[in-house]
């Protein structure tokens, strides 16, 4: 085996269990409820068994002390555990680390979790999120009012400014996303939108409408990835981790530039370990926290040169069956489902629905051998996580 | 118009110096005394190379980078990144000023205004 070969992850694991907790309000669940329950889903769906778990993934929406409390709750015997918090992407990220950790010996069977109730506890974009001591940027940021839509909104108004981004281009991603809920029984918004009607919606902060926004749901999903002995192992269709990449960018000690996103590092780092191109992708998970989340994603993961996203999405270009890219066909965090304000493990999921070929007919990528799955965390415009990960149907 | 009521900055030992001057009417920020370069937040450690900082005098002249006006909730505000003349780019909010009328490359000055506990906070208006 050649060093570069050794050195990657290409290959060395499969996602074998994928599960989208069907609830988008769940009032009456506990949070580990919603955590267990979307693990029994995923393991089900691999034909495991939580006695199967060696390894388990978590980020910030699980309840207490990194991974203990959920795995204590779940009582789960490990000899791998994993808390990376990348925000939203983090899930993205622990498909690569868990794959890393597969091929390191480190576990066999690894479960990543996530769930969330901020529908339920009055959560929203508008409304500023508490800091916890001693961070860093706090004393220079807070008092500014930094909240969700605001922030974001300061992106799309500096990409509308350098490359003449328009408002119109941006609603084409949100009406794009409702012609896939449509086909989704679970998704929060299945009536299929027009660009007029997303411009006739409300103004949230600036440039951004209400219907540029994600929703706020409860719900949550869990994924299953395994060592390939294991995959083959099982009755279910084989979805191989090629390639994954992950990034950070901040505001580069004051040198503040919000015309691109740290997919422009991910994105190439996860294409060069699995040996492709975005040429290659026949569908494409990207966080959709924001309308223009996906437009700069798009433009940094190379789908399109920087500055032509607008006219990337335009005209229906990712509908599924109707343009280029497919994206998001279970109708995304735009108007599906964003459990705990956190978006990542949605978009794994639906890329592997894609790749056994179990997307809603309607929305079925024909032929979908490969898929990508991108998300961000944090914040696009003062510091963010970003993660790619790049799967094939076997 | 009504301007929103700015939250209290959480302090912290490398701010305190800051909020001090402030206090006094000097807007300030850090240079680096081995590379040179200014940069924001400030911080001990140049963020550039690791090298000592040290603080100096800003005129609080820049231009509007992005901004944002959040309409959802009263009083509107507006986010925005201003940068400095020489400098870099900050976080701010644009105060006493027709929020309609805000574009990106307008030039702006800085403005103290008080938060909450009093803490005066850099916020920047139409020059």
């Amino acid at each position: 085996m050649r060093e570069s070969e050794a050195m990657s992850i290409n290959g060395k694991a499969y996602i074998a269990g994928a599960w989208e907790h069907p609830t988008r309000k769940a009032p009456d669940l506990s949070l580990a409820q919603l955590h267990a329950e979307c693990a029994a889903g995923a393991l089900a769906d691999a034909g495991l068994t939580k006695d199967d778990v060696d390894g388990y993934f978590c980020a910030g929406d699980a309840p207490g002390l990194g991974p203990l409390a959920m795995a204590d709750y779940m009582n789960l015997r490990l000899r791998h555990l994993d808390s990376t918090d990348l925000g939203g992407c983090s899930y993205i990220a622990h498909v690569a680390h868990a794959a890393a950790a597969i091929a390191a010996g480190k576990c066999r069977v690894a479960l990543i979790t996530l769930a969330g109730r901020p529908r339920s506890e009055g959560s929203s974009g508008t409304a500023p999120r508490p800091a916890a001591g001693g961070v860093p940027d706090a004393a220079w940021e807070m008092p500014f009012g930094p909240v969700t839509t605001n922030v974001y909104g300061m992106c799309a108004m500096r990409h509308m400014h350098e490359y003449g981004t328009t408002s119109e281009q941006l609603a084409w991603i949100k009406v794009a996303a409702s012609h896939h809920a449509q086909h989704n029984p679970h998704a929060m918004l299945r009536e299929v939108v027009t660009v007029q009607d997303v411009l006739d919606s409300p103004i949230i902060a600036d440039p951004l409408h209400r219907l540029d926004c994600c929703v706020v749901s409860d719900g949550g999903g869990a994924l299953v990835v395994v060592a390939p002995e294991v995959a083959r192992a099982l009755a279910r269709p084989l979805v191989k981790v090629r390639g994954a990449g992950e990034a950070m960018k901040g505001q580069d000690g004051g040198a503040v530039d919000l015309t691109y996103s740290a997919a422009r590092w991910s994105g190439p780092a996860a294409f060069a370990e699995a040996g492709l191109t975005p040429a290659d992708i026949k569908y494409a998970s990207l966080y959709d926290s924001f309308t223009i989340t996906v437009l700069m994603q798009i433009e940094d993961l190379g789908f399109c040169a920087k500055g032509q996203g607008g006219r990337f999405v335009a005209d229906g270009n990712l509908i599924s069956g109707v343009g280029r890219l497919p994206f998001n066909t279970d109708g995304g965090g735009l108007c599906n489902n964003h459990p705990a304000n956190r978006g990542g493990i949605t978009k794994v999921i639906e890329a592997v629905r894609q790749l056994r070929g179990e997307a809603h007919p309607a929305v079925q990528v024909k032929h979908c051998d490969l898929a990508l799955a991108h998300g961000t965390g944090g914040l696009l415009g003062s510091r963010h996580g970003a993660a790619t990960l790049i799967l094939e149907r076997e | 118009m009504t301007d929103r009521s700015l939250p209290a900055p959480p302090q912290t030992p490398e701010s305190a110096p800051f909020y001090a001057a402030a206090a006094a009417g000097r807007f300030l920020l850090r240079r680096c005394t081995q590379c040179g370069r200014t940069h924001w937040y400030p911080r001990a450690l140049c963020p550039f190379c690791f090298g000592a900082t040290a603080w100096e005098a800003h005129d609080g002249r820049g231009t509007i980078y992005s901004y944002s006006v959040m309409r959802r909730v009263t009083p509107n505000y507006a986010i925005a990144y201003v940068a400095l003349a020489g400098g870099p780019t900050l976080m701010t909010n644009l105060v006493d000023c027709d929020f309609d009328a805000l574009r990106i490359g307008q030039p702006v000055r800085l403005v103290f205004r008080p938060s909450a506990d009093g803490t005066p906070v850099a916020c920047f208006t139409p020059d």
